[in-house]
């Protein structure tokens, strides 16, 4: 068959269509359930280190708070996962670990739903809240632990899908994240403005201002932290009220 | 009489030196893994030949992933991975390629091997992949790894052009590392994330290290340019040490 012929082109180029479809998707398919199982404890090990660090003590054994670790340890230490709305009441039927907070985000306020997960660890109780907004190029999520009075953090946790390595990338190094540790998510109004990132900090180890120092060179990451923790954690306040007027949990 | 047999004689000669030629051509054919042509192909592109000081290829993903150590590595192995293996692909089926679609079939087993790569990082490696994030993804606009299907896997055999994609993937992982080594060292003063050069505190009195006597890390390094001016350097020092290199007007 003549090679330069257009009968001859064609059957090639939809032979080879067909041979990578169907290798890439046979690999696809087959290696799923291990990358949804990598994810699944990753997010686990996101929300757990939050409050407990990056080692945990498991029977008497100092152990490194790992995938395969967290998994087996998130139903000792998350008492309960609930899903509210932005007024605050609980909200039936939604299950707070399989929330998409990519999808949450392109609703309306008040048609969203607001993940919460309520710990308890080493006698103290924690709210994780799950954040997600945009970087410089792309997706940033993290998760935030305040502790019993819902307004200082215990400690947070970033990631990204796509920022600059060495500047915005850092936002996922213990090092900036230690920066937020003990910082107030309200200010002196008793509003939930979050913690700002500013460039050029003074402060400090002020932890009462609402800010915490950036990183150079990563602005719009900085930025982005900024929105992501005060608009997402502006929708807890009239739940976080509740609970204290009450002075318990709501419980479904 | 005698002149015949001088005749014979030559002719035996000449067809012994045929025989001779026949069977230092047959043996040719049957080179060694590791004949000289062959690690020139392998050696070619760590210097003569480099990707991306020489042919300039490949300048993107130089500035991009070289502010820090770790990822330029992982980076480096995966692109020797990618085009070790599309070259071979390519090389297989040169004789049935079309020619007026070869830049897509080219196009199209690059696409395949970076996504069997990340696909198998995820289930297999999810920190790499993670480490890696975007950049697997990039590795499909390397310029190197088009390049070379184009002038060496559609005109060569299987096993030259295997040496020749892990020759040039590794020329330019050579430069990638080399960048990446300056602007993290100088940039944030660590080495693949370990403090080499002290630990900076808060103040003169908390850190140690060079930072003890005020020394300060250049934030100019993190950014695009430095690479540029980095590869700029490293050109310079290449063609100053490989007078081939330099062109003659």
């Amino acid at each position: 068959m003549d090679k330069n012929s257009n009968a001859y082109t064609f059957i090639f180029a939809i032979a080879m269509v067909i041979v990578v479809a169907v290798t890439l998707s046979f690999t696809a398919t087959s290696l799923q359930p291990m990358q949804a199982e990598n994810v699944r404890q990753e997010k686990m090990q996101s929300i757990l280190s939050t409050f407990v660090g990056d080692s945990v003590t498991i029977d008497g054994q100092k152990q490194e708070l790992s995938r395969s670790v967290a998994s087996k340890i998130y139903d000792d230490f998350i008492l309960e996962e609930l899903t509210l709305d932005n007024k605050g009441d609980l909200k039936e039927g939604e299950n707070a670990f399989q929330v998409n907070l990519a999808k949450q985000l392109s609703l309306e306020e008040d048609k969203q739903t607001f993940p919460l997960y309520v710990a308890e660890f080493e006698g103290s109780r924690f709210y994780v809240v799950p954040l997600r907004g945009t970087g410089l190029w792309d997706a940033i999520w993290g998760y935030v632990a305040l502790k019993e009075d819902a307004n200082t953090i215990e400690g947070v946790i970033f990631d990204h899908k796509g920022e600059t390595a060495g500047l915005g990338a850092e936002i996922t190094t213990d090092w900036f994240q230690e920066r937020f540790v003990n910082e107030q998510i309200y200010n002196e109004s008793g509003e939930i403005v979050g913690v700002e990132v500013v460039k050029g900090y003074g402060g400090g180890d002020n932890k009462d201002d609402n800010k915490v120092d950036a990183i150079s060179g990563a602005t719009i990451t900085g930025d982005g932290v900024s929105k992501m923790m005060e608009n997402r954690l502006k929708h807890y306040k009239p739940y976080f009220e509740k609970v204290k007027k009450s002075g318990k949990v709501a419980t479904r | 009489m005698e002149d015949k047999k001088i005749k014979n004689s030559e002719e035996n000669k000449s067809e012994k030196k045929k025989e001779m030629i026949m069977f230092l051509s047959s043996s040719e054919e049957k080179e060694h893994f590791l004949s000289k042509a062959n690690r020139k192909i392998l050696s070619d592109p760590l210097d003569d030949n480099n990707p991306i000081t020489v042919q300039v290829l490949g300048i993107c993903s130089a500035l991009a992933i070289t502010v820090q150590l770790r990822p330029a590595i992982v980076m480096s192995l995966a692109v020797v991975f990618v085009m070790a293996f599309s070259n071979v692909i390519i090389s297989l089926l040169r004789n049935s390629i079309p020619s007026r679609i070869r830049i897509i079939v080219q196009l199209v087993v690059v696409a395949a091997m970076v996504i069997l790569v990340d696909q198998i990082l995820k289930a297999y490696a999810f920190d790499v992949s993670k480490q890696l994030s975007i950049f697997i993804g990039l590795i499909i606009t390397n310029c190197i790894i088009m390049g070379r299907l184009e002038a060496f896997a559609l005109g060569n055999g299987v096993y030259k052009s295997f040496l020749d994609g892990i020759g040039n993937a590794a020329g330019y992982g050579l430069i990638l590392i080399i960048i990446a080594f300056f602007r993290e060292l100088f940039g944030s003063g660590k080495l693949l994330g370990y403090e080499v050069l002290g630990h900076k505190g808060a103040t003169l009195a908390e850190s140690t290290g060079l930072y003890a006597l005020g020394y300060e890390n250049n934030g100019f390094f993190l950014l695009s340019p430095m690479a540029l001016i980095v590869v700029g350097v490293i050109i310079w020092v290449q063609r100053a040490r490989n007078r081939k290199l330099v062109e003659e007007n």
